[in-house]
């Protein structure tokens, strides 16, 4: 197997609370290969954005972070704020949600991009200029002169969008970690945006982490699945498996829980009672396990480690679901709970 | 068939900004029979939101009628026109915006009934306890709590025993479970459910994610730039799409049940600017299928299958509409 491109092991973030300790990310390790697509879903509170904000070295100081994140080998964990610098941008960058909070309203949009080529590069100003009109002409933006003159609030969501991800391309990253970038997007503009994503992924070779809380958008574009519920992995395998083969009762409820298309209106979805735990007072034991229809007493005395049971396929669950000679998973609303 | 709980006609709702008119909704026209939910898709800046609220008339559509059990809402004024909206309740997308965070969950819900002069104290208070019931919180736990000491799934359940406190015909709910994680948003659309069967509601169910739309509702509208495109049963409009722009919508749908399928972007371009619409028919400037008439002249609604209407001058083939030989200019929702 090739190297990977960014390796995190055993990841651990915690933020004091109110003289609690918060366990926002709780012992992550995964890798992320080059050209490869990979998703991380969960829901509010999973740890998802809070593991790759750790890794870019973006979470407030008082955060504490141990374990390993290796990037092409450098371990990034530690690192000071200049140091992570050299890094950021140029080995990994990043796109969010709401590129109106993330662009400066005061600033044409040329000049904004031209900053971030020049924030890595030794280029002349109108080299700079000349570059910001060719990133915007790789992110398919319509008419990329004009719109280097423009202000981020004469351009739709979409097409600011577009000058973020054209800013976070202009030191030509190994990875893009886009972090719900595609929420707030209508689905006709999150289509455009998604083929944009992975036509420059294959053109760059890129790496991608898709970071969301939509399994869809996750089954669709990914070619590997993470699942985190309250701060750990508890299931990971390549999307087409995942979907048809789901192990960890977890993943199955979310599953279930969808609206989708081809389900009938007004079918009862399958509902999880509860709510994710509180990460200060995590359970012993797996923390699924207090909403978890599956779940008997050894889910609740100890942690089940998240390991490769079947060839690309880790989960961490001591009952997993859909296995033993039945095909994938029970049809959802077979076994609807009480909401 | 029975008699329109609520009755659009013709609505039309424009702004004056700085830089022109808005042309929010521009002749928007359906019905909403007793018991049934109608579902009305819609992007960013179609105007679903503008709808919903001049429906409530808060503000007033620029022309158009409203009837609201027998009643054009447009023509009342005052204390009428708050004991017409009476039956009337919108929940909104952000519960934490739409509640007081000074005030306690008893006391959010029982505004409504102190603003209608409803029943005495003790009345109110056994309504209260029965409404927190029903949306599944504890009077006694839950009734006691601020906004702030509740999760968002636990906030839109206030918002909804507030919503059904009066006892409403029609309940709006504008992208009402759009901001809850999926878990929690699959227990709130359960709730609808079962209110609507429990106490007889109706809902104009307004949202982006098609899905969401199916989910709730028998029949489907699909807005977009201030007009209704297309409007029709749920299963006809989902399976058997007649609009260009429903299809590009559907397309557009990432989905788990096939994750081979990448979505095609099959319409390229935004939406054009609700100032400036395009003439004709306003998907034009992004349809694969416009021609020159297009541009020239408003594609009328039509009905090409039971009860499945479409505004387009070249709708895709479907094998209803194939069958239907008469082609009738009709309303949404219409009777025969």
């Amino acid at each position: 197997m090739t190297e990977p491109l960014l390796q995190v092991e055993d990841l651990r973030v915690a933020f004091p609370d109110r003289g609690r300790e918060l366990h926002a990310v709780d012992g992550v390790s995964y890798c992320v290969y080059a050209g490869q697509t990979l998703a991380v879903v969960g829901e509010s509170g999973s740890g998802k954005t809070v593991s790759s904000r750790a890794v870019m070295g973006l979470l407030p100081p008082a955060a504490v972070i141990t374990g390993s994140a290796r990037f092409q080998g450098i371990q990034l964990i530690g690192l000071t704020d200049d140091q992570l610098r050299a890094h950021r941008g140029a080995d990994v960058a990043m796109v969010f949600q709401d590129p109106s909070r993330s662009l400066n309203p005061t600033m044409r949009i040329g000049s904004q991009i031209a900053e971030a080529v020049r924030a890595h590069q030794r280029v002349a100003k109108s080299q700079a200029g000349q570059r910001a009109v060719e990133l915007l002409r790789l992110v398919r933006m319509p008419l990329p002169e004009r719109r280097c003159t423009e202000y981020p609030h004469q351009l739709s969501g979409g097409m600011r969008q577009r000058v973020m991800i054209a800013i976070a391309l202009a030191c030509r990253p190994k990875l893009l970690i886009a972090d719900e970038a595609t929420t707030a997007l209508d689905v006709t503009t999150q289509a455009q945006i998604m083929e944009l994503l992975l036509e420059l992924q294959a053109e760059l070779g890129m790496a991608l982490m898709l970071i969301s809380h939509d399994l869809g958008l996750a089954a669709s574009y990914a070619d590997e699945v993470i699942v985190m519920y309250a701060g750990r992995i508890v299931e990971q395998a390549p999307a087409t498996r995942l979907f048809s083969q789901v192990r960890m009762p977890y993943t199955q409820a979310l599953l279930e829980a969808i609206p989708r298309l081809e389900r009938p209106a007004h079918s009862p979805l399958p509902v999880v009672g509860g709510r994710p735990p509180d990460l200060s007072a995590l359970p012993a034991g797996c923390s699924f396990a207090p909403r978890c229809r599956h779940a008997a007493a050894d889910c609740r005395a100890s942690e089940p480690p998240l390991a490769e049971h079947e060839p690309g396929h880790r989960w961490a669950c001591w009952h997993p679901v859909g296995r033993g000679g039945s095909r994938g998973m029970g049809r959802p609303g077979q076994e609807g709970s009480a909401a | 068939m029975t008699e329109a709980l609520l009755s659009v006609r013709d609505l039309v709702h424009e702004f004056r900004t700085n830089t022109g008119v808005v042309h929010a909704v521009s002749g928007v026209s359906f019905d909403v029979r007793p018991g049934e939910t109608l579902g009305i898709v819609g992007e960013t800046g179609s105007g679903k939101s503008t709808l919903a609220r001049s429906v409530l008339q808060a503000p007033r559509p620029t022309s158009g009628e409203v009837t609201f059990r027998g009643t054009d809402l447009t023509t009342l004024r005052g204390a009428r026109l708050l004991a017409a909206r009476r039956h009337l309740q919108m929940v909104f997308q952000d519960p934490f915006g739409s509640l007081d965070p000074k005030w306690a969950v008893r006391d959010l819900v029982e505004e409504p009934l102190i603003a209608y002069k409803t029943g005495s104290k003790n009345e109110r208070r056994e309504r209260v306890d029965e409404v927190l019931e029903l949306v599944g919180l504890d009077p006694a736990s839950h009734g006691r709590r601020r906004p702030r000491e509740l999760s968002g799934g636990q906030a839109q359940r206030v918002a909804i025993a507030r919503a059904i406190a009066l006892n409403p015909a029609l309940i709006i709910c504008d992208e009402a479970v759009s901001s809850l994680d999926v878990l929690i948003q699959a227990q709130v659309l359960n709730l609808f459910e079962r209110l609507r069967a429990e106490l007889g509601l109706s809902y104009l169910f307004i949202a982006h994610d098609l899905a969401l739309v199916k989910q709730v509702s028998d029949r489907v509208a699909v807005m977009y730039l201030g007009r209704l495109c297309e409007a029709g049963p749920g299963d006809s409009v989902y399976t058997e799409p007649l609009h260009p722009y429903t299809r590009a919508l559907l397309d557009s749908v990432p989905s788990t049940d096939n994750p081979t399928k990448r979505a095609p972007a099959t319409i390229s371009g935004e939406p054009p600017s609700p100032v400036d619409p395009p003439s004709g028919c306003r998907f034009r400037t992004r349809c694969p299928r416009a021609q020159e008439v297009c541009a020239a002249e408003q594609p009328p609604m039509r009905e090409l299958a039971a009860g499945h209407t479409v505004a387009c001058h070249f709708p895709l083939a479907s094998q209803s509409a194939a069958r239907t030989t008469a082609r009738s200019d009709k309303k949404i929702g219409e009777t025969p």
